[in-house]
Parts: structure tokens; sequence; C-alpha cells
């Protein structure tokens, strides 16, 4: 294998959890909620995941996976519709409680790995192995490129087709943008509909979750997560909340990580010089959108 | 001249084309209560807010005190010993009472002299207030006395209430204007902008009125009757002329009473707060009509067209009304379009909120067209962004909206605010026609003239109640005044 080739499956096994937690944080923030607690979600689901994994039997085969994944997914949504909970019934700012919800789901993998989940040995902080039957199938044979990162352009796929072609999508795009005219003019009713966005972002976000333990990991470690939620949000609004952009900058930030840790390994670079390079992107894009916006607004 | 307090003479003010105030002159007498009314837009706020130094007159003269001033700022007005409380509450709410009356002061805070200051600032004025409690825990009635406690701690000699019984529950609002009346028993001065008549005859001394910006009336309260203030107010000539002209355009076509199409029955609203908003409402809309709906700002109309169009749920009563009723809201660029969608997807909010499955783009696209077109809103294309439009396209676009589709019914709330003469001839024509094809149609505007042009029938909102007087300017005038007889 060209070394070439390598970079790119490390790439896009890279891509593919920023793809999934991006799509979360962007169907979010198009219906008006603050998500910044996709990394939350995704520890919750990659937590159920691997509960579900490492007590699956072998003799369920790939049913294992499924309901790993499913474990994720439902994992995901609760722990988002736990601040959608506290922003609909006590007005608690989703920006607030997501955070904190962060910190409460990072902390809880951390005990859960070090106590009742701990492998048999009791050494490591992790869990065991799960089982054979919920490994994501490998999609490059030789690689470890698997079929999560599919899973990802179906859902950005998926979730650009709902935004622009369904009634449900339309009412997630005007409750975000005006939820005053949502309400008053399209009899749109607001709070729920930013509700079950809110709940259906933490459940992707589960989902990215569960395909990185299914697919990359195998187990839930401590410090599952570098951070993927809160890239998430550069990734999502570096492509504008566009499902299908997403994939795009998804791609990009994965490029940077790889290459970072690339450039570590061989020349001695510092890998937070990714870092600093993906903020500078941030910030340009966004200057650069403000700027067209502003122009806009003038020639109006 | 020495017993003058306040002295505003002559004073013009202009915003662009618009004369607020031609010649306005105001003449306060030291220890009394001094009414100043008007209608709506009549440039109260105005003068009062240019003796406050909030604005500067194009001409006229400031007097305080037998001194000339002119006030650059608030703080000018303060130092001449003028405070004023505004119609709307200025005050922080996560913030005490103590804190906030120390607000804008100078120097430094130091808790236990302000509250000192407050005790007994409370106990000379008789305005109970606990300076430890925090503005959001307390009723709307104690947050006035605080704006008052706050307007009086800055030796203010001179203090201008602006329409400060509009928040308050009746007797609040009583032992309020009594408060004000114990205040200038020993040397101060008030000024009372209000529109109650009723107020203004029992509480003050002097009485000024405004209409159209300049001085209607002045004189000793004890020589004024409701009949010489409601004349003064709406302006003699006017009413004669108006109810003339306006009655030569009334419906042409009968409405169908048999064909009910929106009804109230015993309806009461209550707002978060549990202030009544309206009081056992009845009231019904026939198809091929328009009714007229006339208010004073803040009686109730805001609530009563909102529950006509099913975009308000009442607190008892019974309500029937079609499933979407075509909505034309105040405050269109918030309430009606969604700047930042483009026309098309703005026409498919209509109806958003049933919508199920598939959004058929293509078919809205083409009803867009067809509406741009038959409106004659000028637009690139059915995807330019509604905020590209003027403000007059805008509403052409929300009224071809909220009259074409399936609707039998349409509430517009002052459909022809902001728009210049020839947009507001449009939508009145589309009102016209609307009516005309049938819809029952509910009309609210703050000016009367517009009303009366369109509405067949028209209904006076006064307190929260419906009452429906003969159909003439002067009649409708006192009813929204809530002056019964004539």
């Amino acid at each position: 294998m060209t070394e070439t080739l390598a970079f790119v499956i490390d790439m896009l096994v890279h891509a593919t959890p920023l793809i999934i937690t991006g799509l979360a944080v962007a169907i979010a923030f198009r219906a008006g909620v603050w998500n910044i607690g996709a990394d939350g979600q995704f520890i919750a689901g990659a937590t159920a995941a691997a509960w579900v994994g490492v007590s699956a039997s072998v003799e369920i085969g790939w049913l294992a996976l499924v309901a790993a994944l499913i474990a994720g997914i439902i994992a995901g949504a609760i722990w988002a519709a736990l601040a959608a909970w506290l922003r609909s019934r006590f007005g608690v700012l989703e920006v607030i409680s997501t955070i904190m919800l962060n910190f409460i789901a990072t902390y809880g993998a951390s005990f859960l790995v070090r106590g009742p989940l701990q492998e048999p040995t009791h050494v490591y902080p992790q869990t065991s192995g799960i089982a054979s039957g919920a490994h994501m199938p490998i999609l490059v044979s030789g690689t470890r490129l698997h079929w999560g990162f599919i899973v990802a352009l179906v859902v950005a796929v998926m979730a650009w087709w709902v935004m622009k072609y369904s009634a449900t999508g339309f009412r997630v795009r005007a409750s975000g943008v005006n939820p005053f005219a949502a309400r008053s003019a399209g009899l749109i009713d607001v709070s729920r509909v930013t509700t079950v966005a809110f709940v259906v972002s933490g459940a992707i976000a589960g989902l990215a979750g569960a395909i990185e333990v299914s697919g990359v990991t195998f187990a839930l470690y401590e410090n599952i997560s570098p951070g993927y939620g809160y890239t998430a949000i550069a990734v999502a609004l570096l492509a504008g909340l566009n499902p299908l952009g997403v994939i795009g900058t998804g791609i990009l930030f994965g490029a940077l990580e790889t290459g970072a840790g690339a450039m570590q390994r061989n020349i001695g670079v510092p890998s937070t010089t990714a870092s600093v390079i993906e903020a500078i992107v941030i910030l340009a894009v966004i200057a650069v959108a403000q700027l067209r916006a502003n122009r806009v607004t003038r020639a109006a | 001249m020495s017993d003058v307090a306040l002295e505003l003479a002559s004073i013009t003010k202009r915003f662009g084309r618009l004369i607020a105030l031609d010649a306005a002159s105001l003449c306060a007498r030291r220890g009394t209560v001094h009414a100043l009314l008007g209608e709506n837009g009549a440039g109260k706020t105005t003068l009062m807010r240019i003796a406050f130094g909030m604005l500067q007159p194009d001409s006229g003269s400031i007097t305080v005190d037998g001194t000339d001033c002119s006030f650059a700022s608030p703080a000018d007005a303060i130092s001449a010993g003028i405070g004023m409380v505004h119609q709307h509450f200025t005050l922080v709410p996560a913030m005490t009472v103590a804190e906030n009356i120390a607000l804008g002061g100078r120097g430094s805070f130091r808790p236990a002299q302000i509250r000192d200051a407050i005790v007994a600032l409370s106990e000379r004025t008789g305005l109970a207030v606990d300076p430890a409690a925090r503005i959001e825990d307390l009723p709307a009635g104690a947050q006035q006395r605080v704006e008052i406690l706050k307007a009086l701690s800055r030796d203010t000699r001179i203090l201008i209430l602006d329409e400060p019984t509009a928040v308050l529950t009746p007797a609040e609002a009583r032992e309020l204007l009594q408060k004000a009346r114990e205040l200038v028993s020993n040397g101060g001065t008030a000024i009372l902008i209000t529109h109650k008549l009723r107020d203004a005859l029992e509480f003050a001394d002097d009485i000024t009125v405004l209409r159209r910006g300049s001085t209607a009336w002045t004189g000793h309260a004890s020589e004024a009757t409701e009949e010489t203030l409601v004349a003064a107010m709406l302006g003699g000539e006017r009413i004669r002329t108006d109810a003339g002209s306006a009655a030569t355009t009334v419906a042409t076509t009968v409405p169908d009473h048999d064909a009910t199409v929106l009804s109230l029955r015993n309806v009461d609203v209550r707002d978060a707060a549990g202030v009544e908003r309206l009081r056992s409402v009845t009231l019904s809309v026939s198809a091929g009509e328009i009714l007229g709906v006339a208010a004073v700002e803040g009686n109730g109309q805001h609530e009563l067209l909102r529950v006509l169009a099913g975009r308000l749920n009442v607190s008892s009563g019974d309500v029937t009304i079609p499933p979407i009723v075509g909505f034309i809201p105040e405050d269109r660029q918030r309430d009606a379009l969604i700047q930042d969608f483009s026309l098309r997807d703005n026409i498919a909010l209509l109806g958003a909120g049933a919508r199920r499955g598939i959004t058929n783009w293509t078919a809205i696209g083409k009803r867009t067209r067809e509406l741009v077109r038959d409106y004659d809103v000028r637009a690139r294309d059915e995807l330019a962004m509604a905020r590209s439009l003027s403000g007059g396209n805008q509403q052409k676009l929300v009224v071809g909206r909220e009259i074409t589709g399936s609707q039998t019914a349409l509430v517009a709330e002052n459909p022809s605010r902001g728009l210049d003469v020839q947009a507001t001839a449009a939508v009145h024509a589309r009102i016209r026609a609307a009516r005309d094809a049938g819809m029952a149609v509910v009309i609210y505007s703050s000016d009367l003239d517009e009303v009366l042009a369109l509405a067949g029938r028209v209904v006076v909102v006064h307190a929260g109640k419906v009452t429906e007087p003969p159909r003439e300017y002067e009649w409708i005038g006192r009813a929204m005044l809530g002056v019964a007889g004539a």
C-alpha cells in the first residue's frame, strides 16, 4: 500500500465521526438550537454501544452490530433530550446545559471504564473488546476503513433531502430562522419542532459514537472522543450548515488531523499546529461570510 | 409669573417631513398636577421628551422656574430638577430596588447609605417599597413606585409621568394618582400624560389638550367637562366632514348575515401575568362584510385580533372560526415574513404547520409567480430574498398569501402601516375585493379614518370590553376614550 493511499484511508477514518457529528450540529443549528453537546451525546452513544457490544453473545452474529448502533442512537437521543427538557420546561439555555452534560458524559464514561464496565483483569481503564458480531464490516480489505464512512454519507444525503424537500425540514428551517413568523404565519408548533430537532441531533451524534466503537476502537476507552463534538461545530459552520457540505468539511478536518499526526511522527512539528490552522480556516470563512452579507445589505 | 414651574412655549419639532409638534405650548404651575391629553400620535410624548432633554426642539423655548433653559440631554434636565417616569419600565429586573435607584447616580455605591436614603424618601412620600427586593419579584404597581422614587431621588421638583397607569390595575392606578396629588402639595409639580379623561378631570388641577401637534385647549380642570375635552381632542370640524365622506365609501355589497364565519361568545383572555385583556367579548362577523375595530393602544385589541385569527387561545368562552384564517399582523417584518427566505419559501409558510410528507416546490413556485404577477409585487423573481423587497412590496406579498387560497376569513392589523399612498391604496383595494368575494374581514387600524374608510360596521375595544357605537367618528372617538353618551 502506497503512503498516499494509507493517508487517504486514515483521513476518511478520521473524517467519519466528524461528518456524522457535524451533521448532528448542522441539524440543531438549522432549528435554532445551539447544541454544543454533540461531544457528550457522542460519548453517551459510544458507551451504550460498547455496553451492548460487550454483553452480546457470539451466537446472535451481526444482530449485535445492529443492537449496538440502535443503543448508541437511543443513548445520544436521551442525552440530548435531557437538555431539550430543561429548555422547554425551565427555560435553561441549551448552550449551558449541553456543555455541562458533556462533562457529565466524559467523567461518567471514565467512571464506568474504571468501575462497573472495566475489563476483567482490572488493569486498564477500558472495557473488554466487543463481540466480533458487533464489529463494523471493513470497506476496503486490508485497511481500517469501515462501512461507517458509507453510513456517514447516507446520513448526510438523507439529512440534505429531508431539509430541502420534506414538510418537516421546512418547519425546522422556518423555526430556526424566525420563530415568530413560523408561529404566526405558518401556524407551526415551534417548540415541538425544535425539541424534535434537538433530540434527532443527539441521536445522530450518538450514532457517531456507536460507529466509532464498532468500527475503530472495538472497546470503550477513557477519552474516546478527542473533542469530535467540538470540532463538529466548526465542520458544520464551515459547511454553511448544509448537510452535503458537511461531507467536504468533515473530510477537510479529517485530513488536517491525520496530517498533523504524520507531521509530528515524521518531522517533529507539534500536532497542535493543526488546531491553529483549523482555527484560522474557521475565522477566515466567518470573516468572508460576514463581508459578503454586509455587501448584500448595502446593495439592498 | 413666579408660580410657573415649567413653561414650554411654541415648541415645534419635525421628524423628516412629519411635523410632530406645531407650536405646541404648555404651562405647568407650581404645586399642581397638570394633565396632558391627546389621541394616539397627537404629540404628547414628543413634547415631554423635549421637556426632559431626550429630544431637542426645532424652535420654541423651555423655561424652568423663570429661567430659560436648553437641554442637550436628560442629564441637563435632571440637574434642572425635572424627572420623568416612562411609559415602559426602565428597571433592571435582576437587580434590587436599591441598586436600580442608585443606577445612573454619581460617585461610589454605598448600599447602606442608599438604603437609608430610600427609606427616608419612602417615608416622606408615602411610596412604600422594600429596598432589598428584586425588581422581577415585584408586581407592576410596586415597580411603578420604584420608577417614581428613582425619579424623585435626585431633587426632582417637576415630575413627568408618561401614561403611568397603563400597566396598572384600576386600584393601583387610583392609588398612584392620589400619591401624585400628595406629592405636589408641598410645592412640587406633576405632569401627567394620559388619554383617560376621567383621570384628568378627577386628579388634575390644570389640563392641556394636544391635537395633531398643537395645543387645542388649556385651562383649569374645574372649567372643563368631558364634552369640551372630547371636542378639543377630536376636533370639531373634522367630525362632520369625516363622517360625511366616510359614509360614501362604505360597503357596496350586502353582507350575508346568515353565514356567520367568525364568532366569539363570552370570551375572556388573561395574559401570562394574569391580567385580564378581554372581558366577556361576544362578537360575530358574517361572510362578505368588513368589521372595523377601533381602540386606543393597549386596550385589548391586540388580543382580540389574535383570537379571531386563531393565533391566541382564550382563557374561557366559545370561539368558532375556520381552520385557517388569513392574518396580516402589524409587525410584518417579524411576524409575517422570514426575511432570509425566498418569496417562494415565504409563500410556503402558509399552512406549513399542518403540511405532511414532501413539499411540492414546483407547484409552490408556480403559485408564487402567479401571486407576484397578480398582486404587482416588484421583485427579481420568486427566488429573490424577502429582505430585498420594499415595505410596500413585502406587504402586497403578505396580503396576497393571506387572501388567496381556501381561507374564508381575514384579520388585518394596521395593514397600511409604513406604506406610501399608492401601496396603501393597493392594499385597501385587495381587502375590499376579498370582502366582495365573500370573505369575512376584520380590520384594525390605529388611524380611525382608515377603519371608517373600509369597514361597514365598527366595534370599539376599551379596557378589554367590546362595544358597538353608531358608525360615526364622534361616537367612536368617545367610546375609544371610554366616555358614554353624546
